[in-house]
């Protein structure tokens, strides 16, 4: 249980949705997000805190990806 | 018509926010605490495990680990719970405009106009507790009837996470037993007095005549007697409609018990500049200054006093506030809390009666609202009285923007 935040390079769109497009790890992997399948505000009960929850298939698995007021983390 | 009103009473609030943000916690007791070093160490919110140890809510932090050693107490991060209640608040605004906030965490929402798009009262309910719960991750219980009285019992009858509809063919059964204390604004001197009289439920007060009640308690016992039989009928507030200001007032607990006059005038000046900073601030002028003494062994009075022309200069506040407390207090104990009001308010552009001798205060006026513009630039503490400086520990907070979390009344 925990939660690690990461680098993300997303793309703004001009309607202010945000797309993010791959995330750094900590040790400097980068992993490209294949696709957002579901996008919402939720709570992470596993990392703790609130954000807008991307729910993102990365390397074929699925990853919750959240952006808590510009800071991202995905949970552990 | 009937009214559909629900009122949104978030469980556990501050706790469970905290909760939220540390799931290692999950399963412990645990509780959101006041700063024991500035003696504002008591249980401020717990969560439902410290509650079946039967800690309470306003006990002293020691007295709650003795009935629950393992107690986690946390510090309180209002910056984090006033964006949870934006939050759930705007939740809320999607079912009806109307949205009148309680506090920080309770909320009543008249939905009568919107039952023809999302459902009936408790349909609406629901989907607000789901939606609380899968996107802020929060509980809430609600309280759904046809006047905010009974939506404010319902939403205290099961908690957590429930909801309560109490509708005009059986709130005798559900309400009438409760003790009368449940009422809102039954205290406990209304409670004792009401006890005198027999009177131990709702329902009996629901049964007794307007009149008897009226000779015991004044035009109290008329209001108390229509929440009783359901008779409330004050709307609930529009959003974003601002009651009407009937005071201003800051009051503090302070770091070290109060012994001399010169730490009384300390407070009164930090007090009472931030009463005229927020007077100014809503255009408005004081000409009652009202003070509040609590003594080391938490005995409490207030006294008032009417200044000479009305008022908006900290000067003229604290000095007719010092004058009070001299007249007042006689130091057989030290003092642990005090607080500065402005009372009986008037708009601060009406037309003023000049005193042909004592200096014009319009240049005082124009001195604090200056300072008040340095301050909104370069911060709370970049211009101070020279007097504050002599104990920092005791003048070091700004009760202006520390507090956002003002209580408010039900009738505004």
């Amino acid at each position: 249980m925990g939660k690690t935040f990461v680098k993300v390079t997303a793309e703004h769109d001009e309607s202010g949705r945000i797309r993010p497009l791959s995330v750094t790890w900590t040790d400097g992997r980068r992993y490209g997000v294949d696709r957002v399948t579901d996008v919402r505000q939720a709570p992470s009960l596993k990392g703790g805190g609130l954000g807008v929850r991307y729910t993102c298939r990365i390397g074929g698995k699925e990853v919750y990806l959240f952006c808590d007021e510009g800071k991202w983390f995905v949970e552990r | 018509m009937a009214r559909t009103i629900l009122h949104i009473d978030l469980n556990n609030f501050y706790a469970s926010v905290e909760c939220l943000y540390r799931p290692e916690l999950r399963g412990l007791p645990v509780a959101v605490t006041g700063d024991a070093a500035a003696r504002h160490g008591i249980i401020l919110a717990k969560n439902n495990v410290a509650k079946g140890c039967g800690v309470k809510t306003g006990e002293v932090i020691w007295q709650a680990r003795q009935k629950c050693p393992g107690l986690v107490c946390l510090p309180p991060d209002f910056r984090k719970y006033l964006r949870f209640s934006r939050l759930a608040r705007a939740i809320y605004e999607e079912y009806t405009d109307q949205v009148e906030p309680f506090g920080i965490d309770e909320a009543w929402l008249d939905v009568t106009g919107s039952t023809r798009l999302f459902g009936d009262g408790p349909a609406i309910a629901d989907a607000i507790r789901r939606r609380l719960r899968e996107e802020l991750g929060v509980t809430a219980s609600v309280g759904v009837s046809f006047n905010k009285i009974f939506a404010k019992l319902g939403s205290d009858m099961k908690k957590p996470d429930a909801t309560t509809v109490i509708a005009a063919e059986n709130f005798r059964e559900l309400v009438w037993p409760l003790p009368v204390g449940e009422l809102l604004y039954v205290g406990r001197s209304t409670r004792s007095k009401l006890a005198n009289r027999a009177v131990y439920t709702v329902g009996d007060l629901a049964g007794r005549g307007v009149k008897a009640l009226r000779l015991l308690l004044g035009v109290w016992g008329e209001t108390l007697w229509h929440f009783a039989n359901g008779l409330d009928d004050s709307p609930v507030r529009r959003g974003g409609e601002e009651g009407f200001v009937r005071s201003v007032g800051n009051s503090t607990t302070t770091p070290r018990d109060l012994l001399t006059d010169e730490d009384v005038k300390l407070i009164v000046f930090v007090l009472a500049e931030s009463v005229a900073a927020r007077l100014r601030r809503h255009g408005l002028k004081c000409r009652t200054v009202a003070i509040h003494v609590r003594d080391a062994e938490l005995f409490t009075f207030e006294r008032q006093g009417g200044l000479a022309a009305p008022s908006c200069v900290s000067g003229d506040i604290a000095a007719r506030a010092m004058a009070l407390f001299r007249e007042h207090y006689r130091w057989e104990k030290p003092i642990r809390s005090l607080g500065v009001r402005g009372a009986d308010l008037v708009t601060a552009n009406g037309l003023t009666q000049l005193d042909l001798f004592a200096a014009d205060a319009a240049d005082r006026e124009a001195l604090e609202r200056t300072v008040d513009g340095l301050r909104r630039r370069f911060g709370p503490y970049s211009v101070q009285r020279c007097a504050l400086l002599q104990d920092r520990r005791l003048t070091g907070f700004n009760p202006k923007d520390d507090h956002v979390i003002h209580p408010i009344s039900f009738f505004r």
